[in-house]
């Protein structure tokens, strides 16, 4: 059964078509990989999976939860850690988690339980009570994950989840995510632009292009079906050679703004 | 109701946390406090006014209010980006519950805010007649906090980044402050233009509850002011809560 399925999905913004009628799948227990260049839409398909956005035609499933009829279903079966940290700085790693389970509706008992396990899994759990904004970028993102993880989702999504950690925090990382994949059977979805790191983890990769979905299946398909010898050329000429002229956004300015006033990912 | 208490608590503490910006924001309203109080004092005394700093504290209230509101609902534009507001807008949580706990949490602070010149202004000679009228004092400050952070929040909902934040400031927040009657009285002998505009003034409304309640004369009465305060409040929550609930990120 799959516990993600998309049917015709379009999202225009005004003139511009930023997702062109794609359709996928991702099957339970998956760890799928969603690549595309800068401005392929990406961010804007995981904006509509996660709720974040309405699609302008088009539906997606989640978990069998239709994402505009039953969001607040769909929002309980998936778990997701944003390019952008979505941390609260003046707030200890705990009391971020605490939050977290609060608007979940964890059960106290319960909730306590699984932050100190989640945490511990994510070895942040002596730092409990530091605030965020002591942690490195990589401590984020652990934080983040084991966060995303506090209502046991069926799903979690990770838009580029290791843009900026070091070899050995990805490393990490990915077993976390791998040994849960294979323990709980929790359906893994994320877009990277380490195409050694999608060729290496994921088990199906589909690859976006200006809307549409240009190819998708194992890492061999795809390069087998370009006759190419690893997932960077296969990728590459898929997509093409050309540089995308990535229009800066509010967000852009904002993130430029933000290291300038906190100092950038400090420590 | 869970949400509601959640995201006030969380201002709260990061309220609490910061303390630099606590004495940050508090700096600009007791220059005016001070500055205006004592250099105009003799020229208001000789006019006949009475007591200048008496009245000017209740307007150095609404300005540190006013100020401290609106940029904590324009917070949101960071938060939507940046922070745990993007962690509950994917939580299985209504909308509107976010937007009334934040409100709340920032409607809070402020009063904390104003209260906080307000013990001052009172250490530097302030006179409050009646130990009963603090209560009302506070109450109408959690008002006149409630409408602007609404406000705030609603312009947060229409921004997609800071670079309209100066525009706010210097078109919105500066005009509402000066037109509000909070540095000189809204009576007789005014431009019938600046009558006018203080009339549709929100600030003017709060400021001149505040004076009422701590023992100076009245403009409007506090009927009208309360009317006119929780009207708007009423409607900015409104109208907040329908953006931000079709607010897409």
């Amino acid at each position: 059964m799959s516990i993600i399925e998309v049917k015709n999905l379009v999202k225009r913004f005004g003139d511009i078509t930023a997702v062109n009628d794609i359709s996928f799948s991702v099957e339970k227990g998956e760890i799928f990989a969603f690549l595309g260049p800068n401005g392929a839409g990406k961010s804007t398909t995981i904006k509509m999976l996660t709720t974040l956005l309405d699609p302008t035609s088009g539906h997606i499933t989640l978990n069998g939860f239709n994402t505009s009829q039953n969001a607040d279903a769909v929002r309980h079966s998936f778990g997701i850690v944003f390019q952008d940290p979505s941390l609260d700085d003046e707030l200890t790693a705990w009391e971020n988690m605490e939050f977290h389970g609060v608007l979940y509706g964890i059960e106290k008992k319960l909730r306590r339980e699984r932050i100190e396990k989640l945490m511990t899994f994510v070895e942040l759990w002596d730092r409990k009570d530091s605030l965020v904004k002591a942690f490195s970028g990589g401590m984020k993102r652990r934080l983040e994950i084991a966060r995303g993880l506090l209502h046991h989702p069926k799903v979690i999504f990770l838009d580029e989840p290791t843009l900026g950690l070091d070899p050995q925090t990805r490393n990490h990382m990915w077993n976390y995510l791998k040994e849960l994949n294979k323990t709980e059977g929790t359906t893994v979805f994320f877009t990277t632009h380490y195409m050694e790191e999608a060729d290496k983890i994921a088990g199906r990769i589909a690859v976006i292009d200006h809307g549409v979905i240009v190819a998708s299946g194992t890492g061999e398909e795809l390069k087998s079906k370009t006759q190419t010898g690893s997932l960077e050329e296969a990728f590459l000429s898929l997509t093409g050679r050309t540089i995308r002229a990535d229009e800066s956004t509010g967000a852009d300015h904002m993130r430029m703004a933000s290291k300038l006033w906190r100092g950038g990912n400090k420590r | 109701m869970r949400t509601i208490y959640i995201l006030w608590l969380r201002q709260l503490k990061r309220y609490v946390r910061s303390k630099s910006r606590v004495f940050g924001s508090l700096a600009q309203p007791l220059l005016f406090l001070i500055a205006l109080g004592y250099g105009l004092g003799p020229v208001f005394q000789k006019a006949g006014s009475g007591d200048y700093i008496q009245f000017l504290v209740p307007g150095i209230i609404g300005m540190t209010i006013i100020f401290s509101s609106v940029f904590s609902g324009i917070e949101i534009i960071w938060d939507k980006q940046f922070g745990f507001l993007k962690e509950t807008l994917v939580a299985p949580v209504s909308r509107f519950n976010i937007m009334i706990g934040r409100t709340l949490g920032g409607a809070t602070t402020s009063t904390m805010q104003g209260l906080i010149v307000f013990l001052i202004a009172i250490l530097i000679g302030f006179k409050v007649n009646r130990l009963s009228s603090l209560l009302p004092v506070v109450l109408l400050m959690l008002l006149v906090s409630l409408l602007f952070t609404a406000l705030g929040t609603l312009i947060a909902t229409k921004l997609d980044d800071m670079q309209g934040f100066q525009l706010i400031v210097n078109f919105l927040v500066m005009p509402l402050f000066f037109l509000s009657g909070a540095i000189f009285p809204l009576g007789g002998g005014l431009p019938e233009a600046l009558i006018v505009l203080s009339r549709i003034d929100p600030l003017a409304y709060g400021i001149d509850a505040f004076r009422t309640v701590l023992g100076g004369m009245s403009t409007f009465g506090l009927g009208v002011d309360i009317g006119v305060l929780s009207v708007i409040t009423l409607i900015l929550i409104g109208i907040g809560s329908y953006s931000f609930s079709r607010m897409q990120i």
